[in-house]
Protein backbone atom coordinates (compact mmCIF):
# COMPACT_ATOMS: atom_id res chain seq x y z
CA UNK A 1 0.00 0.00 0.00
CA UNK A 2 2.78 2.29 1.06
CA UNK A 3 4.25 1.96 -2.71
CA UNK A 4 0.82 3.13 -4.18
CA UNK A 5 0.82 6.15 -1.79
CA UNK A 6 4.31 6.96 -2.68
CA UNK A 7 3.80 6.69 -6.30
CA UNK A 8 0.30 8.66 -6.28
CA UNK A 9 2.03 11.75 -4.12
CA UNK A 10 4.94 11.75 -5.91
CA UNK A 11 3.10 12.73 -9.05
CA UNK A 12 0.88 14.83 -7.29
CA UNK A 13 3.58 17.15 -5.82
CA UNK A 14 5.68 16.65 -9.17
CA UNK A 15 2.03 18.55 -10.86
CA UNK A 16 2.02 21.15 -7.90
CA UNK A 17 5.80 21.82 -8.20
CA UNK A 18 5.72 22.41 -11.91
CA UNK A 19 2.77 24.70 -11.52
CA UNK A 20 4.52 26.28 -8.62
CA UNK A 21 7.80 26.91 -11.43
CA UNK A 22 5.07 28.30 -14.15
CA UNK A 23 4.20 31.24 -11.73
CA UNK A 24 8.00 31.83 -11.17
CA UNK A 25 8.71 32.18 -14.77
CA UNK A 26 5.75 33.96 -16.41
CA UNK A 27 4.62 35.86 -12.33
CA UNK A 28 4.41 39.15 -13.33
CA UNK A 29 5.29 40.96 -10.69
CA UNK A 30 8.61 40.19 -8.23
CA UNK A 31 6.50 39.77 -5.38
CA UNK A 32 4.39 37.18 -7.42
CA UNK A 33 7.71 35.06 -7.90
CA UNK A 34 8.68 35.46 -4.34
CA UNK A 35 5.22 34.49 -3.29
CA UNK A 36 5.69 31.13 -5.76
CA UNK A 37 8.99 30.44 -4.70
CA UNK A 38 7.65 29.87 -0.88
CA UNK A 39 5.04 27.45 -2.46
CA UNK A 40 8.10 25.85 -4.26
CA UNK A 41 9.70 25.27 -0.86
CA UNK A 42 6.90 24.29 0.96
CA UNK A 43 6.57 21.00 -1.77
CA UNK A 44 10.12 20.28 -1.23
CA UNK A 45 9.45 20.32 2.59
CA UNK A 46 6.65 18.19 1.87
CA UNK A 47 8.38 15.50 -0.04
CA UNK A 48 11.22 15.17 2.55
CA UNK A 49 8.04 14.83 4.80
CA UNK A 50 6.62 11.96 2.75
CA UNK A 51 9.89 10.66 2.35
CA UNK A 52 9.98 10.08 6.28
CA UNK A 53 6.78 8.86 6.87
CA UNK A 54 7.18 5.68 4.38
CA UNK A 55 10.62 4.99 4.87
CA UNK A 56 10.08 5.67 8.78
CA UNK A 57 13.16 8.10 9.39
CA UNK A 58 13.71 11.11 11.20
CA UNK A 59 16.76 12.53 9.47
CA UNK A 60 15.37 14.73 7.29
CA UNK A 61 13.32 17.05 10.31
CA UNK A 62 15.56 19.14 10.70
CA UNK A 63 15.94 19.92 6.95
CA UNK A 64 12.45 20.52 6.87
CA UNK A 65 12.79 22.86 9.52
CA UNK A 66 15.52 24.57 7.95
CA UNK A 67 13.43 24.94 4.48
CA UNK A 68 10.66 26.69 6.16
CA UNK A 69 12.92 29.08 7.98
CA UNK A 70 14.66 29.78 4.43
CA UNK A 71 11.18 29.88 2.89
CA UNK A 72 10.10 32.93 5.41
CA UNK A 73 13.66 34.94 6.05
CA UNK A 74 13.56 34.82 2.03
CA UNK A 75 10.21 36.27 1.05
CA UNK A 76 9.91 38.53 4.18
CA UNK A 77 13.16 39.92 2.76
CA UNK A 78 12.37 40.62 -0.46
CA UNK A 79 8.73 41.87 0.81
CA UNK A 80 10.70 44.61 2.87
CA UNK A 81 13.33 45.50 -0.10
CA UNK A 82 10.51 45.96 -2.82
CA UNK A 83 8.85 48.54 -0.32
CA UNK A 84 11.54 50.26 0.58
CA UNK A 85 13.02 50.71 -3.21
CA UNK A 86 9.71 52.31 -4.74
CA UNK A 87 8.63 54.53 -1.33
CA UNK A 88 11.88 55.68 -0.05
CA UNK A 89 10.09 58.48 1.99
CA UNK A 90 8.51 56.71 4.61
CA UNK A 91 10.58 54.28 6.77
CA UNK A 92 8.91 50.79 7.50
CA UNK B 1 -9.13 -5.94 11.24
CA UNK B 2 -6.14 -4.74 13.70
CA UNK B 3 -4.60 -1.76 14.45
CA UNK B 4 -1.78 -1.65 12.44
CA UNK B 5 -3.69 -1.88 9.20
CA UNK B 6 -5.71 1.17 10.49
CA UNK B 7 -2.95 3.45 11.02
CA UNK B 8 -1.52 2.73 7.91
CA UNK B 9 -4.76 3.66 6.02
CA UNK B 10 -5.41 6.62 8.22
CA UNK B 11 -1.73 7.82 7.31
CA UNK B 12 -1.98 7.08 4.11
CA UNK B 13 -5.50 9.22 3.29
CA UNK B 14 -3.33 12.10 5.09
CA UNK B 15 -0.56 11.65 3.42
CA UNK B 16 -2.38 11.86 -0.12
CA UNK B 17 -4.19 14.41 1.10
CA UNK B 18 -1.32 16.71 2.26
CA UNK B 19 0.25 16.22 -1.07
CA UNK B 20 -3.56 17.36 -2.63
CA UNK B 21 -3.03 20.75 -0.38
CA UNK B 22 0.14 21.14 -2.17
CA UNK B 23 -1.47 21.09 -5.43
CA UNK B 24 -4.39 22.86 -4.34
CA UNK B 25 -2.04 25.68 -3.60
CA UNK B 26 -0.21 25.28 -7.26
CA UNK B 27 -3.74 25.47 -8.75
CA UNK B 28 -4.31 28.88 -6.65
CA UNK B 29 -1.25 30.33 -7.55
CA UNK B 30 -2.28 29.57 -11.65
CA UNK B 31 -5.60 30.71 -11.36
CA UNK B 32 -6.17 33.90 -9.64
CA UNK B 33 -6.22 36.82 -10.88
CA UNK B 34 -3.90 38.60 -8.33
CA UNK B 35 -1.27 38.99 -6.02
CA UNK B 36 -3.90 39.19 -2.94
CA UNK B 37 -6.05 36.18 -3.90
CA UNK B 38 -2.50 34.63 -4.81
CA UNK B 39 -1.59 34.95 -1.23
CA UNK B 40 -4.43 33.11 -0.09
CA UNK B 41 -3.66 30.04 -1.57
CA UNK B 42 0.01 30.38 -1.00
CA UNK B 43 -0.15 30.71 2.69
CA UNK B 44 -3.43 28.30 3.79
CA UNK B 45 -3.28 25.03 2.29
CA UNK B 46 0.99 24.96 3.03
CA UNK B 47 -0.36 25.02 6.71
CA UNK B 48 -3.33 22.37 6.68
CA UNK B 49 -0.50 20.22 4.33
CA UNK B 50 2.09 20.28 7.16
CA UNK B 51 -0.40 19.45 9.65
CA UNK B 52 -1.28 16.33 7.95
CA UNK B 53 2.16 15.65 6.28
CA UNK B 54 3.20 15.71 9.83
CA UNK B 55 0.65 13.71 11.76
CA UNK B 56 1.07 10.69 8.95
CA UNK B 57 4.61 10.87 10.13
CA UNK B 58 3.65 10.69 13.37
CA UNK B 59 1.38 8.10 13.23
CA UNK B 60 4.21 5.67 11.07
CA UNK B 61 7.31 5.83 13.46
CA UNK B 62 4.97 4.70 16.25
CA UNK B 63 6.41 6.12 19.15
CA UNK B 64 5.45 9.11 21.51
CA UNK B 65 8.59 10.75 21.68
CA UNK B 66 8.63 12.20 17.92
CA UNK B 67 4.99 13.81 18.83
CA UNK B 68 6.63 16.80 21.19
CA UNK B 69 9.21 17.51 18.14
CA UNK B 70 6.36 17.67 15.20
CA UNK B 71 4.45 19.66 17.58
CA UNK B 72 7.07 22.45 17.81
CA UNK B 73 7.89 22.03 14.30
CA UNK B 74 4.48 22.66 13.13
CA UNK B 75 4.01 25.47 15.84
CA UNK B 76 6.87 27.50 14.17
CA UNK B 77 5.09 26.90 11.05
CA UNK B 78 1.83 28.22 12.20
CA UNK B 79 3.73 31.04 13.69
CA UNK B 80 5.67 32.25 10.91
CA UNK B 81 3.42 32.15 7.64
CA UNK B 82 0.83 34.87 8.47
CA UNK B 83 4.07 37.04 9.28
CA UNK B 84 5.94 36.34 5.66
CA UNK B 85 2.39 36.41 4.02
CA UNK B 86 1.33 39.59 5.80
CA UNK B 87 5.17 41.20 4.81
CA UNK B 88 4.29 40.54 1.18
CA UNK B 89 0.65 41.88 1.21
CA UNK B 90 1.35 44.69 2.95
CA UNK B 91 4.42 45.46 0.12
CA UNK B 92 2.31 44.41 -2.56
CA UNK B 93 -0.78 46.28 -1.12
CA UNK B 94 2.10 49.98 -1.35
CA UNK B 95 3.40 48.91 -4.49
CA UNK B 96 0.13 48.96 -6.64
CA UNK B 97 -0.18 45.19 -7.26
CA UNK B 98 -3.73 45.29 -7.02
CA UNK B 99 -6.43 45.27 -9.64
CA UNK B 100 -9.45 47.74 -8.58
CA UNK B 101 -11.63 45.97 -11.05
CA UNK B 102 -11.47 42.88 -8.91
CA UNK B 103 -12.36 44.71 -5.55
CA UNK B 104 -15.80 45.27 -4.72
CA UNK B 105 -14.65 47.35 -1.53
CA UNK B 106 -11.48 49.27 -0.28
CA UNK B 107 -11.69 50.54 3.52
CA UNK B 108 -7.65 51.32 3.13
CA UNK B 109 -7.19 53.55 0.34
CA UNK B 110 -8.80 56.92 1.76
CA UNK B 111 -6.65 56.12 5.10
CA UNK B 112 -4.03 55.75 2.80
CA UNK B 113 -4.99 58.90 0.65
CA UNK B 114 -5.35 61.22 3.92
CA UNK B 115 -1.94 59.83 5.17
CA UNK B 116 0.29 61.09 2.18
CA UNK B 117 -1.90 64.27 2.24
CA UNK B 118 -1.27 64.64 5.78
CA UNK B 119 2.64 64.19 4.63
CA UNK B 120 2.43 66.92 1.63
CA UNK B 121 0.80 68.78 4.04
CA UNK B 122 3.43 68.77 7.13
CA UNK B 123 5.96 69.94 3.80
CA UNK B 124 9.83 69.45 2.93
CA UNK B 125 10.23 70.65 6.58
CA UNK B 126 10.14 66.83 8.11
CA UNK B 127 12.44 65.19 6.54
CA UNK C 1 20.22 49.04 28.62
CA UNK C 2 17.80 49.56 31.00
CA UNK C 3 16.46 46.23 32.20
CA UNK C 4 13.22 46.42 33.65
CA UNK C 5 12.66 43.97 36.54
CA UNK C 6 10.58 41.08 35.36
CA UNK C 7 9.36 39.07 37.57
CA UNK C 8 9.93 35.09 37.89
CA UNK C 9 5.86 34.58 37.28
CA UNK C 10 5.78 36.66 34.45
CA UNK C 11 8.89 34.68 33.08
CA UNK C 12 8.43 31.48 33.75
CA UNK C 13 5.72 30.81 30.44
CA UNK C 14 8.65 31.26 28.44
CA UNK C 15 11.06 29.54 30.63
CA UNK C 16 8.19 26.63 29.68
CA UNK C 17 8.30 27.10 26.18
CA UNK C 18 12.02 27.43 26.02
CA UNK C 19 12.69 23.77 28.21
CA UNK C 20 10.06 22.21 25.83
CA UNK C 21 11.73 23.20 22.49
CA UNK C 22 14.83 22.03 23.90
CA UNK C 23 13.65 18.42 25.18
CA UNK C 24 11.84 18.45 21.89
CA UNK C 25 14.44 18.43 19.67
CA UNK C 26 16.47 16.25 21.63
CA UNK C 27 14.04 14.13 22.12
CA UNK C 28 14.23 13.13 25.51
CA UNK C 29 12.14 13.72 28.64
CA UNK C 30 14.44 12.23 30.90
CA UNK C 31 14.91 14.49 34.56
CA UNK C 32 18.62 15.08 33.33
CA UNK C 33 17.83 16.71 30.37
CA UNK C 34 15.08 18.81 31.81
CA UNK C 35 17.07 20.03 34.18
CA UNK C 36 20.06 21.20 31.77
CA UNK C 37 17.27 22.53 29.69
CA UNK C 38 16.00 24.19 32.68
CA UNK C 39 19.50 25.73 33.22
CA UNK C 40 19.97 26.68 29.63
CA UNK C 41 16.81 28.38 29.33
CA UNK C 42 17.55 30.64 32.51
CA UNK C 43 20.97 31.65 30.86
CA UNK C 44 19.45 31.99 27.60
CA UNK C 45 16.71 34.55 28.94
CA UNK C 46 19.03 36.61 31.36
CA UNK C 47 21.85 36.76 28.28
CA UNK C 48 19.20 37.68 25.15
CA UNK C 49 17.66 39.74 27.14
CA UNK C 50 14.01 41.17 25.09
CA UNK C 51 11.17 43.22 26.39
CA UNK C 52 9.00 41.19 27.95
CA UNK C 53 5.26 40.22 26.35
CA UNK C 54 2.85 42.17 28.48
CA UNK C 55 0.39 39.08 29.56
CA UNK C 56 -2.85 39.68 30.56
CA UNK C 57 -2.01 37.68 33.74
CA UNK C 58 -4.56 34.81 33.13
CA UNK C 59 -5.48 32.27 31.17
CA UNK C 60 -8.20 30.09 30.76
CA UNK C 61 -7.63 26.64 29.42
CA UNK C 62 -11.56 25.49 29.79
CA UNK C 63 -12.10 28.15 26.89
CA UNK C 64 -8.36 27.07 25.44
CA UNK C 65 -9.12 23.74 24.56
CA UNK C 66 -12.74 24.18 22.43
CA UNK C 67 -10.74 27.54 20.74
CA UNK C 68 -8.30 25.11 19.47
CA UNK C 69 -10.09 22.77 18.19
CA UNK C 70 -12.29 25.09 16.45
CA UNK C 71 -9.34 26.81 15.05
CA UNK C 72 -8.21 23.65 13.58
CA UNK C 73 -11.54 22.62 11.84
CA UNK C 74 -11.52 26.17 9.94
CA UNK C 75 -8.03 25.40 9.03
CA UNK C 76 -9.23 22.77 7.66
CA UNK C 77 -11.93 24.25 5.90
CA UNK C 78 -9.57 27.18 4.76
CA UNK C 79 -7.65 24.74 3.05
CA UNK C 80 -10.91 23.36 1.28
CA UNK C 81 -12.25 26.91 -0.13
CA UNK C 82 -9.32 28.08 -1.40
CA UNK C 83 -9.33 24.56 -3.59
CA UNK C 84 -12.76 25.27 -4.16
CA UNK C 85 -12.30 28.73 -5.23
CA UNK C 86 -9.23 27.97 -7.51
CA UNK C 87 -11.00 25.70 -9.27
CA UNK C 88 -14.43 26.99 -9.57
CA UNK C 89 -14.05 30.60 -9.81
CA UNK C 90 -10.53 30.90 -10.69
CA UNK C 91 -9.96 34.25 -11.94
CA UNK C 92 -13.33 35.23 -11.76
CA UNK C 93 -12.90 35.61 -8.13
CA UNK C 94 -13.89 39.23 -6.09
CA UNK C 95 -12.46 40.13 -3.09
CA UNK C 96 -12.38 43.64 -0.85
CA UNK C 97 -10.14 45.68 1.98
CA UNK C 98 -11.91 45.54 5.19
CA UNK C 99 -11.32 47.65 7.74
CA UNK C 100 -11.73 46.60 11.14
CA UNK C 101 -11.69 48.11 14.84
CA UNK C 102 -10.67 45.52 17.55
CA UNK C 103 -11.80 46.16 21.17
CA UNK C 104 -8.17 45.40 22.41
CA UNK C 105 -5.29 47.72 22.44
CA UNK C 106 -2.73 45.20 23.52
CA UNK C 107 -0.04 43.98 20.94
CA UNK C 108 -0.20 40.24 22.48
CA UNK C 109 -4.09 40.45 21.35
CA UNK C 110 -4.15 42.08 18.20
CA UNK C 111 -1.03 40.13 17.04
CA UNK C 112 -3.08 36.78 18.18
CA UNK C 113 -6.00 38.31 16.37
CA UNK C 114 -3.78 39.04 13.24
CA UNK C 115 -2.23 35.62 13.20
CA UNK C 116 -5.39 33.17 13.91
CA UNK C 117 -7.59 35.63 11.40
CA UNK C 118 -4.93 34.61 8.28
CA UNK C 119 -5.53 31.30 8.98
CA UNK C 120 -9.28 30.76 9.01
CA UNK C 121 -11.11 30.66 5.75
CA UNK C 122 -10.81 33.66 3.49
CA UNK C 123 -9.60 36.39 5.32
CA UNK C 124 -5.57 38.43 5.63
CA UNK C 125 -3.91 40.84 7.21
CA UNK C 126 -2.90 43.77 4.82
CA UNK C 127 -1.94 46.55 7.60
CA UNK C 128 -1.98 46.89 11.04
CA UNK C 129 -2.92 50.73 12.35
CA UNK C 130 -1.24 50.45 16.07
CA UNK C 131 -2.00 53.74 17.34
CA UNK C 132 -6.34 52.70 16.73
CA UNK C 133 -5.61 49.02 16.82
CA UNK C 134 -7.65 49.02 13.54
CA UNK C 135 -7.03 45.25 11.16
CA UNK C 136 -7.27 46.23 7.41
CA UNK C 137 -8.51 42.51 5.88
CA UNK C 138 -8.19 41.33 2.75
CA UNK C 139 -11.17 39.09 2.22
CA UNK C 140 -11.27 36.80 -0.68
CA UNK C 141 -14.57 36.17 -2.23
CA UNK C 142 -16.32 39.19 -0.59
CA UNK C 143 -19.00 40.37 -3.25
CA UNK C 144 -21.16 42.72 -2.15
CA UNK C 145 -21.49 44.86 1.55
CA UNK C 146 -23.32 41.50 3.04
CA UNK C 147 -20.15 39.96 2.78
CA UNK C 148 -18.14 42.34 4.32
CA UNK C 149 -20.36 42.77 7.26
CA UNK C 150 -19.97 38.65 7.77
CA UNK C 151 -16.41 39.23 7.72
CA UNK C 152 -15.82 41.90 9.97
CA UNK C 153 -18.37 39.98 12.56
CA UNK C 154 -16.17 37.25 11.83
CA UNK C 155 -12.96 38.77 13.07
CA UNK C 156 -14.66 40.29 16.23
CA UNK C 157 -15.64 37.27 17.14
CA UNK C 158 -12.30 35.43 16.99
CA UNK C 159 -11.03 38.37 18.91
CA UNK C 160 -13.77 37.55 21.32
CA UNK C 161 -12.98 34.26 21.66
CA UNK C 162 -9.21 35.28 22.34
CA UNK C 163 -10.21 37.96 24.84
CA UNK C 164 -11.46 35.11 27.01
CA UNK C 165 -8.59 33.06 26.83
CA UNK C 166 -6.20 35.47 27.83
CA UNK C 167 -7.30 38.79 27.68
CA UNK C 168 -7.32 41.12 31.05
CA UNK C 169 -9.97 41.29 33.65
CA UNK C 170 -11.07 44.73 32.30
CA UNK C 171 -11.29 43.58 28.51
CA UNK C 172 -13.49 40.41 29.80
CA UNK C 173 -15.55 42.61 31.99
CA UNK C 174 -16.06 44.90 28.90
CA UNK C 175 -16.71 41.72 26.46
CA UNK C 176 -19.13 40.65 29.48
CA UNK C 177 -21.27 43.61 29.14
CA UNK C 178 -21.09 44.30 25.93
CA UNK C 179 -22.87 40.65 24.99
CA UNK C 180 -25.53 41.24 27.58
CA UNK C 181 -26.77 44.40 25.72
Amino acid sequence: MMQIVLTVSAVVLSLAAAGAIVRIARGPSLLDRVLAADVLLAIFGAALCIDMAVNRHLNNLMLLVAISLIGFVGSVTVARFVADRRENVRES
Amino acid sequence: MNPETVIDAVSAVFMVTGALMSLAAAIGLLRFPDLMSRMHAATKPQVLGLFLLLTALGLQMRTWWVWPVLLVAWLFQLLTVPVSAHMVGRAGYRTKHLHPELLSADELEAVVQQAAAKRRADGDTGR
Amino acid sequence: MNRKKVSLRQELPLLVWLVFVWCALWQNFSPGNLLFGALIAVLVARVFYLPPVELGGRFNVLRAVPFAIIFLGKVVAASFQVLYLAVARGPRVVSAIVAVPLRSHSDILVTATGHVISLIPGSLVVEVDRSTSTLYIHGINVRNAEDAAKLRKDVRDTEAGLIRILGTKEELSALTQESAA
